[in-house]
């Protein structure tokens, strides 16, 4: 019984083989993230709760008609490039005073940087951000507004953190930012139903 | 003089042995990573809109799509598609159903909806959608955006 050596296979090509499958899957490899404006929608309301009432000094009213025109406060007409600045001086404003914010156990705010207005918001916290859009406005437009309006208060945050961390916000701990999230600049912006 | 006259010494081959290893490796690595698009687009390939304070989604199983857009052949009004289909803005709460099916009742609160919709759309249409994902209490929504300059959107 003689035994015969298997001869071995030659695994020479074995290299191009995988360099075909690997240039295949290299082609077909897709690597983008998806990126885009995350926003929370309202829960939805019973209707029988009335609204609270809202002084209108501490309502940013924006208004976007079928036309791509941005009107504000009800009175300004404003290009895409000024809202951004318009939004952070209503926030910041903050010209409430320590008898007006008590009810609301607020006090006023030390760290805005704004005009301290009496006849605009009183408190970040209190400051809201409506937005109405017309059925007909381009998705590309609102898309900018909400861009603009969320951009406001990024920058007011970076702001803050700069003064307070030296930092960006987006660079302080978790525990820092969900502190200027919830108490310094909360993010309210209020979206109406769009206009027929 | 025969001593210089000597035989011409050969380059040693470089060993390849471990090549097929080498390949493999990064093979397996992009046969782990890719992404095979699962659904085709029934409609026009919608055209994002650009914005800069956007965030990155990070679980792509807890991210359902919709998308918004024109019809291939020009159908005036927008179009939705739900997985592989064009579908009704009435269909979205069945969809939302469907994807809360597949998942733990942990991640169903995790649950995002990314809507790619075309920048020529009507806002009337987008608010259709989340009025609908509001009845259904999907309450977390990503505008599916590029990164650029929010200005490029409105020239």
């Amino acid at each position: 019984m003689a035994r015969r050596s298997t001869p071995e296979i030659n695994a020479g090509s074995m290299a191009d083989i995988a360099f075909l499958l690997l240039i295949f899957f290299l082609v077909t490899t897709t690597m983008d993230v998806d990126t885009g404006i995350s926003r929370k929608l309202p829960e939805k309301q019973d209707p029988n709760i009335v609204p609270p009432v809202l002084k209108e000094k501490n309502v940013f009213e924006v208004n976007v008609n079928r036309n791509d025109e941005i009107l504000v406060e009800g009175d300004t007409y404003m290009k895409v490039d000024e809202l951004r600045a318009a939004a952070i001086k209503f926030i910041d404003n903050g010209g409430g005073t320590a008898e007006s914010l008590q009810k609301d156990n607020l006090s006023p705010c030390t760290w805005c940087g704004g005009d301290k207005d009496p006849t605009s918001s009183d408190h970040p916290k209190k400051a809201i951000i409506s937005l109405q859009s017309d059925r007909g406005t381009s998705y590309a437009m609102y898309i900018s507004v909400q861009n603009e309006l969320v951009g406001a208060y990024t920058d007011l945050r970076n702001i803050y953190a700069n003064k307070k961390f030296g930092k960006d916000f987006k660079d302080i701990s978790n525990a820092d930012q969900k502190k200027i999230k919830n108490d310094i600049y909360p993010q309210i912006i209020s979206e109406a139903e769009p206009t027929k | 003089m025969s001593k210089f006259q000597k035989k011409k010494k050969e380059m040693p081959a470089v060993n390849t042995a471990s090549l097929p290893d080498i390949v493999f490796m990064l093979l397996f690595f992009f046969m782990v990573t890719t992404v095979m698009r699962e659904t085709d687009l029934k409609i026009k390939k919608p055209k994002l809109p650009k914005a800069d304070q956007v965030k990155k989604l990070e679980k792509k199983s807890l991210v359902n799509y919709i998308y918004v857009g024109k019809s291939k052949d020009d159908t005036p009004g927008d179009k939705i598609q739900l997985n592989d289909r064009i579908s009704k803005v009435s269909d979205i709460p069945s969809f939302i159903f469907n994807a809360r099916r597949k998942h733990s009742e942990e991640d169903v609160k995790k649950l995002t909806t990314s809507i790619k919709a075309d920048m020529k759309v009507n806002v009337g249409t987008i608010s259709d959608i989340k009025q609908q994902l509001r009845n259904v209490n999907a309450l977390k929504i990503n505008y599916s955006t590029l990164k650029g300059n929010a200005f490029d959107n409105v020239k």
